[in-house]
């Protein structure tokens, strides 16, 4: 497994992607290593928010020297990181878990399904699916504040679903692939959790292998604290009990894997 | 320049231990840290048999610090025994296990377990988990009941005991007055403050377990003070934890009467803070002209 480090970043660029969804690339030599699907704590300089914030790498660059992270604004800590500008520092922890599987995509008829915040891991993993399989996205928006959507169509054909029915399929990622009659093998995805009970349900009818990116509270981010753990069918063997940690076994998981 | 201490015959590099349950049994942090650097490992506790903890969410970050309700999830002592002893074993720092369970019979079937295991040095009686239901705080917040384990587990143990204290008792002293009369090797404090967050947007609780234990920076204060008091009650050595961020916090904890020390919930803010405070306090005593650490324990005035 690849050395986890904390080391300070430099802001490369930031800029607004969508209402309270930002755009940052930062250069950092975590990206060497990091694979589509995994993610980086990201530490405010606030003293009084002391745990790293897990946010989704959207894109390491051709070098590998920089990634870009997309996020939103949801608290205090993405607030602060909202603010950076180009030659700023950030302090970050990565790479951190496991991404997309990518091997059990090879050659296969694959879509990317993505939801709010969930879409922008989806990105790098499109990229390097790109000519290895036969690869489709399906993203999820709340309303036609979607973002990302040019750069999945430089890789993939692209379909949206939208709650408000503003752009593409109105309802959810499962009514697009519906109306738009698409076929697959294969799922990757993440997004909020009905929607990914949703796809397991969806796969589960139809034959088809998912593999979900989890999301839940964390503190230390590296597979010590267990506060981030999922429930799982069977006993896991690193917790022996049914649990494991989304921030370290994770955050991908077969959805067979798992009881939810 | 000294930075050994001894507690119960222990002899420890340095009085830089991890706080349980923040370090796992170091394999995770074995990344970051130079474990050897440390002067013990202070393993997440273990029951007799594998305990599933409590649903999610179980952390939730407050101003300063951070509330848990982990609920003590742990693969039971045989796995521990197998996978995270020996993985310590080629380690050279000292290892304290830290031990919990539902019943007093829980407790002494993992003490009995343990006493015989060359890779440990000292046990450490987790009788102030404010996340589980059954045993643990149950033992920690009356003293009667806390003598009464104590004397148990001192009568089946072959190692020394440490036993764990919660704040979230009216006299920290008359507490450690318990422990060290049922004969306690050595007591360590404090454990987390029983805390909660309210969601009010949702509204609804932050964590699962409705409350939880409070660490971090935010409790220092209330550590260092329970440390102070339960040092002037008992002739045992006390390990001072509370949130500790920085090897200053550190010196603060062993002024105000700590032999050792333990780093908690700054580990996840910062993975390397072992190793960092074990430095900062060598620092601290070629800086302030200290040579040897034992002489500056307790002298606060």
């Amino acid at each position: 497994m690849t050395k986890k480090i904390k080391k300070e970043a430099k802001v490369i660029s930031q800029k607004l992607l969508a209402e309270g969804i930002y755009d940052l690339w930062l250069e950092t030599e975590i990206a060497e290593n990091t694979h589509p699907g995994q993610f980086v704590g990201v530490y405010t300089v606030n003293k009084a928010a002391l745990l790293p914030r897990p946010i989704s790498v959207c894109e390491v660059n051709e070098d590998r020297t920089a990634i870009r992270l997309v996020y939103r604004v949801v608290g205090t800590g993405t607030a602060e990181f909202s603010l950076y500008q180009p030659g700023d520092y950030m302090m970050i922890l990565g790479p951190l878990g496991n991404g997309f599987p990518l091997d059990k995509a090879a050659g296969k008829r694959v879509i990317l399904m993505g939801g709010g915040i969930g879409v922008p891991p989806l990105l790098e993993t499109a990229k390097k699916l790109n000519g290895a399989a036969d690869v489709k996205a399906v993203m999820g928006y709340r309303n036609s504040e979607v973002f990302l959507s040019d750069d999945f169509k430089k890789y993939v054909d692209l379909y949206i679903a939208s709650d408000d029915g503003s752009v593409g399929t109105k309802g959810n990622v499962i009514d697009a692939i519906k109306e738009n009659k698409i076929d697959c093998d294969v799922i990757f995805a993440c997004g909020p959790m009905p929607m990914l009970k949703g796809i397991k349900a969806y796969a589960k009818e139809n034959g088809i292998k998912a593999y979900l990116s989890l999301e839940e509270k964390m503190a230390c981010g590296v597979g010590a604290c267990l506060g981030c753990i999922c429930k799982t069918k069977e006993t896991d063997n690193h917790s022996h009990v049914k649990n494991a940690r989304i921030c370290t076994d994770g955050p991908v998981f077969d959805a067979d894997d798992l009881d939810m | 320049m000294n930075t050994k201490v001894k507690i119960a015959g222990v002899e420890f590099k340095n009085p830089v231990m991890t706080a349980s349950g923040t370090f796992g049994s170091g394999m995770e942090y074995a990344d970051f840290v130079d474990l050897n650097k440390l002067g013990a490992v202070v393993t997440k506790g273990v029951a007799n048999v594998p305990w599933e903890g409590n649903p999610t969410p179980r952390v939730a970050e407050v101003y300063g610090g951070m509330l848990n309700a982990i609920g003590l999830q742990n693969p039971g002592i045989d796995v521990f025994v197998k996978r995270d002893l020996e993985f310590l074993k080629s380690y050279d720092t000292k290892v304290i296990v830290n031990v919990c369970g539902k019943t007093v019979e829980d407790y002494l079937e993992v003490v009995e377990k343990l006493s015989d295991e060359a890779r440990v040095d000292m046990l450490e009686i987790n009788v102030s988990c404010p996340n589980v239901k059954e045993g643990a705080i149950a033992f920690g917040q009356n003293k009667d009941a806390l003598f009464d384990i104590t004397s148990r587990i001192k009568k089946v143990s072959k190692k020394p005991i440490i036993m764990k204290l919660s704040p979230n008792v009216t006299s920290i002293a008359e507490m450690a007055k318990a422990a060290e009369a049922a004969g306690a090797d050595a007591i360590s404090l404090i454990n987390t403050i029983t805390g909660m967050k309210i969601d009010i947007y949702k509204r609804k609780f932050a964590l699962a377990n409705k409350t939880g234990g409070l660490s971090g920076p935010a409790i220092k204060p209330v550590a260092v003070r329970m440390v102070y008091e339960a040092s002037r009650a008992v002739n045992i050595p006390i390990i001072g934890m509370g949130g500790i961020a920085n090897a200053e916090d550190a010196i603060e904890f062993i002024m105000a009467g700590a032999t050792a020390v333990a780093v908690g919930a700054m580990n996840f803010h910062d993975p390397y803070l072992t190793e960092k405070t074990v430095d900062g306090i060598e620092k601290y005593m070629r800086d302030c002209h200290v040579d040897d650490i034992n002489s500056i324990r307790g002298i606060v005035e």
